[in-house]
């Protein structure tokens, strides 16, 4: 679905991204962790073309995506505050999302309902704008936009920040669902090991810039990640080197 | 203590996003900050000679002083709009251990050195000089200063305690005309009691204890109301607005472009900067009257292309030359969406079109002045609608200043670059040398067809032009993102 080619990014003369080849199959949960400035934002901000690559390309759907825009078409994503329109309601939103998207009231609607849970009562008909929502229920409202329209890509930088307890675990069961049908590619950058080990088939970490690990998920993963981050790693492996 | 909060508030005032502007738009702003200075004090200091002509035999002081009492007013009305007492900005001091009290005393004592305060300062100094060389009593005119300090210091603590309630607001409206009503129609001589109240200030310096007292009492008032509500839930909590459903189905009939004309309406009428946008270029229909109504202007002058491709155009330059920085805080999700950019700029440009139709209407009762009028303001109206909003559209595409919608658009110079000053030569200059070159050479008719074809040919092939500049945006696509995102621009 996503091949990644030879992608470079930099910013006068210092790489912020270096990604030799990178292939996220159709249906895939991709995870993608790394500490801050590891690179993830601006992975993302390149496959949404929202900036431009110094070197490489990525290819979405066969389409190359700072080539054509026809992959806007299929894939949707959340990266933060900034994708919202603070002075609408998230009804008016949503519609207006769903309306970009070829989908009416009705499909929107439809679509609301699933999520009745996932928003607790606290984001429909409370006659509130976006703005003067909390970090936390603007970010619901811009998780479930980009479920809006059917895309066969979701893109969702951090979604599990700012949430709380209950919306957490209630998004993972959704992107698990969505995986769960293989028709959709989720990708998810987390910060937090362990929902990211909990809901992603394929975990790849990213450390200044470069891909140092490209994990099948799997019972030991979580351990391996924890040992990553914390940094002894390489400690054990000089031990056992000597 | 205080001298750390004298620190912040040094940093915050020469780190603010203003002074980090551009050096342009910090040399212009300087100019008109001096340049409004310097007409206050120019005022301040010629006033006294300007009275003493203007009404014989009568001492200037008394004069002024009868007017005083509007000043007063007047000033009250203004600062209702303009100034706010900035109590979010301690919000960060409520953790650190500094005594509410002294956080009560920084944020009133920060309000009274304002720059609001010192705007009447600047006529009055001069004034009071003046009346020191003219002779009058050293001592008095001390105390008659210290009076009018003690007067501003009032009106800013007022200010305060108003706090933006619109009763007050209609209230003091009321009062001022009530006064200058009783006035003119000579039922009551209102300004010459108030006129003796003020000049007793300066008659008597013992009377000059009195505003300065009663600074201090409002003062006092104001913070006893700040210290007990230093709480995130009590003044400290920004209002949120109801937000109100508005049904703009009726959009639809204008098909595609429809999703993107109802963001735009809601974008205008939900945000301040937007919509006091809106209610001054309405206001602007009456900037004709300032030009027809002089009589040396004649109709063959240029400057009445100016005046029509000005009225009928206001809104195409308030609104249009922020395309698209308006959408600047989305900007970014807009790209990323599937969005026709064609579209977009259609639906912008829609916009500009009805409200050059709704200006021209609105400018019909130039006709008293003649046919001519009517015929210079529809040509500029055909002008604007044809080759000005392309025009300002692709001046748009420079545009890569970041607009936060929520502030207010008083003298708001966020979103301004290079771009706003330079688009002013094609919109207002081109179709004034074309005006003045058909008008000089052949006829005043023959200028306002020029200028009329000019404006249907763009209209008509406004898709053709549309289209090229729909792919200058999509070329300029990631310097506007990037430009955008800086919070600071």
């Amino acid at each position: 679905m996503i091949i990644v080619e030879n992608l470079k990014k930099k910013y006068v003369g210092i790489t912020v991204l270096d990604i030799e080849h990178l292939d996220i199959p159709k249906g895939q949960s991709f995870g993608l962790v790394g500490n801050n400035g590891a690179g993830k934002t601006t992975f993302f901000s390149l496959l949404l073309d929202l900036i431009q690559p110094t070197t490489g390309k990525i290819i979405n759907n066969q389409i190359q995506v700072d080539q054509s825009e026809v992959w806007k078409k299929h894939t949707s994503s959340f990266i933060d505050e900034t994708f919202l329109i603070g002075y609408l309601t998230p009804e008016e939103y949503f519609y207006f999302i769903g309306e970009l998207r070829n989908q009416n009231k009705a499909d929107v609607d439809a679509l609301l309902n699933n999520f009745e849970d996932f928003f607790h009562g606290e984001i429909l008909n409370q006659r509130k704008y976006l703005r003067d929502l909390s970090k936390g229920n603007q970010k619901k409202v811009g998780i479930v936009a980009s479920f809006i329209g059917n895309p066969e890509v979701v893109i969702l930088d951090e979604p599990f920040a700012n949430l709380d307890p209950t919306t957490q675990i209630r998004l993972k069961s959704i992107i698990k669902d969505l995986a769960a049908k293989k028709e959709v590619t989720v990708l998810v950058s987390s910060h937090d090991l362990i929902h990211v080990t909990e809901v992603c088939e394929r975990i790849v970490v990213l450390n200044k810039g470069e891909i140092v690990k490209d994990i099948e998920t799997s019972e030991a993963t979580l351990k391996e990640l924890e040992l990553f981050f914390s940094g002894e790693e390489e400690f054990q492996e000089n031990i056992s080197a000597s | 203590m205080f001298k750390s909060f004298l620190k912040l508030q040094w940093k915050s005032f020469f780190r603010s996003s203003s002074m980090g502007k551009s050096l342009g738009i910090k040399i212009v702003m300087g100019f008109f900050a001096l340049y409004f200075i310097g007409m206050m004090a120019f005022m301040g200091s010629t006033v006294f000679f300007l009275l003493e002509r203007a009404i014989p035999n009568s001492d200037p002081l008394v004069i002024l002083s009868q007017y005083l009492m509007y000043w007063v007013l007047g000033e009250l009305l203004f600062r209702y709009f303009l100034q706010k007492l900035p109590v979010m900005d301690i919000k960060p001091f409520l953790l650190l251990p500094i005594k509410k009290s002294s956080i009560a005393h920084y944020i009133l004592g920060r309000s009274s050195v304002s720059f609001y305060n010192f705007s009447s300062l600047f006529f009055f100094l001069p004034f009071g000089i003046v009346l020191l060389i003219e002779g009058y009593a050293a001592m008095h005119v001390v105390f008659w200063l210290m009076a009018i300090i003690g007067i501003v210091l009032t009106i800013n603590y007022i200010n305060f305690i108003i706090n933006k309630s619109e009763r007050t607001l209609v209230g003091i409206g009321f009062l001022l005309l009530a006064v200058y009503g009783l006035e003119y129609f000579k039922i009551l001589p209102v300004k010459e009691y108030a006129g003796k109240l003020f000049y007793a200030f300066y008659d008597n310096p013992l009377f000059a204890i009195i505003p300065l007292v009663t600074a201090g009492l409002f003062y006092y008032l104001n913070y006893s109301f700040i210290r007990n509500r230093l709480f995130l839930d009590a003044s400290l909590q920004k209002k949120t607005a109801q937000a109100n459903a508005s049904d703009l189905s009726w959009t639809k009939r204008f098909g595609a472009i429809a999703p993107f004309l109802q963001l735009d309406l809601k974008l205008i009428w939900r945000n301040k900067r937007t919509k006091t946008q809106v209610f001054m270029s309405l206001a602007f229909v009456f900037y004709g009257l300032l030009f027809y109504g002089m009589e040396d202007m004649g109709m063959g002058s240029g400057m009445l292309v100016f005046v029509g491709i000005f009225m009928t155009g206001v809104f195409l330059m308030n609104f249009g030359q922020f395309i698209p920085a308006w959408d600047s805080s989305y900007y970014s999700m807009m790209m990323s969406q599937n969005i026709p950019l064609r579209k977009y700029l259609e639906s912008k440009a829609m916009l500009i079109y009805v409200s050059i139709v709704f200006m021209f209407l609105l400018s019909i009762p130039y006709v008293y002045f003649g046919w001519d009028a009517l015929a210079i303001n529809f040509s500029c109206a055909l002008y604007n609608l044809g080759v000005n909003v392309p025009v300002i559209l692709f001046f748009g595409s420079k545009n890569k200043k970041r607009i936060d919608l929520n502030k207010s658009a008083m003298g708001n110079m966020q979103g301004i670059s290079a771009t706003q000053f330079v688009v002013g030569i094609p919109l207002f200059g081109l179709p004034m040398i074309i005006y003045g070159l058909f008008a000089f050479f052949v006829s005043f008719e023959a200028a306002l067809i020029v200028l009329s074809v000019l404006g249907v040919v763009g209209f008509v092939f406004r898709n053709k032009i549309l289209d090229s500049i729909t792919r200058i945006y999509r070329k300029k696509k990631y310097g506007m993102i990037a430009g955008f995102k800086e919070q600071n621009s």
